[in-house]
């Protein structure tokens, strides 16, 4: 039977991914002082199981690696070795090892095969160093080395095989067995009876009988007592070499129990912690497979041969590492991607499919012959349609969500190293991690994510003696949480670091010409919290090669901004910072609110909306020759109004009365004038850029019910366009542009 | 044909296990650990039995000592996948009433042909 083992690669890799995984957060949860037990074992297993399966698969070099790694582990779990910090740091160096092996084999792209072996060799150490002795020759089984000499092509053995009585209750059954050497061979069995007992006192669950098989063809020895290999502790077993020319085989009545067991010092067998253990063991060959002096177990286990040879020198691996033949310059296939979604999904999805069709055969009903009579029929199948619509909206973009746990996943990790680097003491603490939010979302998220919690530790977090000074515990803590508000996301990162000095913030802001020095008194403390956000502006006073890397928190905030979310950031000197990401759970759908400019809509984003007012003429002010301003509860905000940001034509330059939608974002609030607040859906976000281009003051557009095109509005854009095009008085109310152009600037 | 319960926690495995002894023309039910294998188990019979030794739950060792508890499972064939070469694993498998194992790494073959020894 011929299987392509290779239609299960995708499923190995993907699994073995997730094995690392939760290989490197048992290790990062584990304390060395004090080893907890189920952690271990999950480490172990994960090992274990990428082992196996690579193996199988025939990823040589991860099932040899990773042999390593579960030995070392082994041990571990069976208390013979301590651990300590550097081995955890070796065991995660080899995780991430194991990971770039995964990548290599799935895209078929060269493997560093340095590494691999500056880290076997590190592991080799580890092993030898206190366990040596400890380890169970692994290499050497029986199968593997087929000492026997050639035989000859008629070879004849007399087998005598005595079954104890309990041989039945393990499930082995001495016929079949009997068939097992019958099958390449001829076998004349005959039974002897000999101890059975009497009637009265006989188990029918205890096996009583004995056979003398003879067994003839070609055959060895070695074929045959691993027909008996899995019952050799309870039969008596003689293999007698009855062949006439039967060469100097002097294991003939030998007996079972330790010519089948031991250790074949044979000479590709290697040291004690070669890899290759359980590969050669042919326990499941077919007898007349094994060959003869080939240390190869069978023809299609080539790669073990290749991999047998490479023990032989441990210590000098990198020579003999061999190298998978097709891996060498393949070029890299493109990765497919695929997220796993839980039964439950499917199946809500499944349900409303099902409803959406019952639906359907009823609306059809109702069309079939219409009359006016069955308007009622027509509205209610279409309020069940709008339902079944909207749910099968939600249970489609609840496939895409994944827990937030998969973007935090990294951080452990990544404290910890750095952490070690810089000498802090520092303790990650995450929450929230079965919160959902878009794949898409997710993976844009990551990059900024890393570059805040890097800040906090390479910036934040102070050195232990620091902080002992200043009466803080010497350990630091950075926590990442997560939580649904709305229809948002919002991710935290808090530090109990040295917070921000808005001194320092000032000063570097004035000094980069950020902020005029006049109006520097003006600020108030969140306002210069935010200038960290200010494009040019960095808070490191040495570019460390951690965090200075010229991606400055402009370009975090310009990442999130992007996704439609928000950053915001609050401190206290001396007590840390804590930073609030807000983002939307999907991009694909936005709860908007539509509003009227003249003959256009608009749509404006629900999130940003803090209130809706009508204009009163007490609280208008006039600033300067340009600036309009709007008192709200002793709050002065800016008043933009639409048809000058996008040159719609209006009929009166009077706004008093008229309705204003007071918007908040990370630079203030504003009150946006419109003619008329219309109904709130959720719209689809058609995207600008990828049929014109990214136009000022514009989020995207969307197709509404009556099939019309409605923009959308971005508020912070709007905001800043709005200021580049004040309110001119008198109104030269008279030149027409379309509504895009006036943003093109 | 034979229906066999296969319990391994890798879900690559499974799926080669599945794959290959359909194709062999056997009856395939599939368990995750050794919990829900014996809980399968308990439910329907099943010729053979092929589990993986270290799972979560339930260990394959454990799992093949409870079943031999079950008067259904008396005499059933049960097969442990093992990376374990040594020899105390499989002792310990066969104390527990393993009737044999399988090493791994194993390629389709041995495992149809394994299997062909202990059942029929």
């Amino acid at each position: 039977m011929s299987i392509d083992l290779s239609q299960f690669h995708q499923s190995f890799f993907e699994e073995s991914s997730e094995r690392l995984q939760e290989m490197e957060t048992a290790l990062l949860a584990l304390d060395p002082a004090a080893p907890d037990e189920e952690l271990i074992n999950t480490i172990f297993r994960s090992a274990h199981s990428i082992k196996g399966a690579a193996g199988t698969f025939g990823f040589t070099d991860i099932g040899e690696f990773t042999h390593l790694l579960e030995t070392l582990l082994e041990e571990v779990r069976e208390a013979s070795r301590t651990i300590d910090d550097d081995a955890v740091s070796t065991l995660l160096e080899s995780v991430d090892c194991l990971k770039v092996l995964l990548d290599a084999e799935r895209d078929g792209t060269d493997k560093d095969h340095e590494q691999i072996d500056t880290l076997a060799q590190a592991l080799r150490e580890l092993i030898e160093g206190e366990g040596a002795g400890g380890d169970p020759a692994p290499v050497t089984d029986e199968g593997a080395a087929p000492a026997e000499p050639a035989a000859p092509d008629e070879a004849c053995f007399e087998v005598r095989f005595a079954p104890h009585t309990q041989l039945l209750i393990t499930g082995n059954e001495p016929i079949r067995l009997i068939r097992e050497l019958g099958r390449n061979a001829t076998a004349t069995a005959q039974v002897h009876p000999a101890t059975i007992p009497a009637f009265a006192s006989l188990d029918p669950v205890e096996c009583h009988l004995a056979w003398t098989i003879r067994v003839q063809g070609d055959v060895t020895e070695e074929a045959i007592r691993e027909v008996f290999e899995w019952v050799e502790d309870e039969c008596d077993l003689e293999v007698e070499n009855l062949t006439a020319a039967a060469p100097t085989d002097a294991n003939d009545t030998k007996d079972e129990t330790d010519s089948a067991a031991a250790p074949t010092p044979a000479s590709e067998a290697a040291p004690a912690e070669t890899p290759v253990e359980s590969a050669p063991e042919t326990a499941v060959a077919e007898p007349s497979a094994t060959p003869v002096s080939d240390p190869a177990p069978a023809p299609d286990k080539a790669p073990v041969a290749e991999k047998a040879a490479k023990p032989a020198a441990p210590t000098d691996a990198k020579k003999a590492a061999p190298k998978a033949p097709a891996s060498a310059s393949a070029p890299s296939k493109p990765k497919e991607t695929s997220i796993r979604v839980g039964i439950e999904k499917i199946d809500d999805i499944i349900n409303i499919v099902g409803e959406l069709v019952i639906t359907q055969s009823m609306l059809s009903e109702v069309g079939e012959d219409f009359d006016m009579s069955r308007i009622e029929n027509l509205k209610s199948g279409l309020v069940q349609l709008q339902r079944n619509t909207r749910d099968l909206q939600e249970a489609a973009m609840r496939i895409r969500m994944l827990p937030i746990g998969f973007a935090f996943q990294r951080f452990p990790r990544m404290v910890r190293d750095l952490a070690k680097k810089l000498g802090k003491q520092i303790r990650l603490e995450l929450s929230g991690e079965q919160t959902e939010l878009d794949k898409t979302v997710m993976e844009q998220i990551g990059d900024p994510l890393v570059h805040i919690v890097r800040n906090a530790v390479d910036h934040a977090i102070e050195l232990p003696d620091e902080r002992t000074a200043s009466g803080k515990n010497p350990e630091g803590t950075i926590h990442l949480s997560a939580s649904h508000q709305g229809g948002n996301i919002l991710i935290q990162i808090s530090d109990d670091g040295r917070g921000l000095d808005t001194e320092k913030i000032l000063g570097k802001a004035i000094e980069r010409g950020l902020v005029d020095p006049s109006e520097a008194s003006e600020l108030d403390e969140s306002a210069i919290f935010r200038l960290i956000f200010a494009p040019g502006f960095s808070t490191a006073e040495a570019v460390s090669d951690l965090s200075g890397r010229g991606v400055g928190m402009d370009v975090v905030r310009r990442n999130i901004k992007e996704l439609g979310g928000s950053v915001d950031v609050h401190s206290e000197l001396g007590k840390g910072t804590k930073i609030t990401i807000s983002l939307p759970l999907t991009l694909a759908i936005l709860d908007g609110q539509l509003v009227r400019v003249g003959d256009q809509i608009y749509v404006v984003p629900l999130v940003s909306i803090v209130e809706s007012l009508q204009i009163a003429a007490d609280n208008y002010n006039r600033i300067g020759r340009n600036g309009e301003v709007y008192n709200i509860r002793n709050e002065y905000i800016q008043i933009v109004r639409l048809h000058d940001a996008f040159g719609i034509p209006t009929s009166s330059d009077d706004i008093m009365g008229k309705l204003m939608v007071v918007v908040e974002d990370n630079s203030g609030k504003a009150g946006i004038v419109v003619d008329d607040l219309l109904a709130q859906q959720q719209v689809v976000i058609k995207s600008l850029e990828t049929n014109f281009q990214k136009v000022l003051g514009l989020a995207g557009a969307t197709i509404l019910g009556d099939g019309t095109v409605a923009l959308i509005i971005d508020v912070e854009g709007l905001i800043r366009l709005s200021k580049t095009t004040p309110h001119k008085t008198p109104r030269a109310a008279s030149t027409e542009e379309p509504a895009a152009e006036g943003g093109a600037e | 044909m034979a229906k066999i319960l296969a319990v391994d926690d890798s879900v690559s495995i499974r799926q080669m296990v599945e794959f290959t002894l359909k194709s062999a023309g056997h009856e395939v039910v599939l368990a995750t650990d050794g919990t829900e294998a014996l809980d399968v188990a308990k439910t329907r019979s099943v010729d053979l039995v092929l589990t993986d030794v270290n799972m979560p739950q339930m260990d394959g060792i454990t799992l093949i000592r409870e079943l031999r508890g079950l008067a259904t499972y008396k005499f059933t064939p049960m097969l442990m996948l093992t990376t374990e070469s040594s020899p105390e694993k499989k002792q310990q498998g066969k104390a527990a009433g393993a009737t044999g194992w399988i090493v791994k790494p194993f390629n389709p073959d041995q495992l149809v042909a394994t299997i062909a020894r202990v059942i029929g």
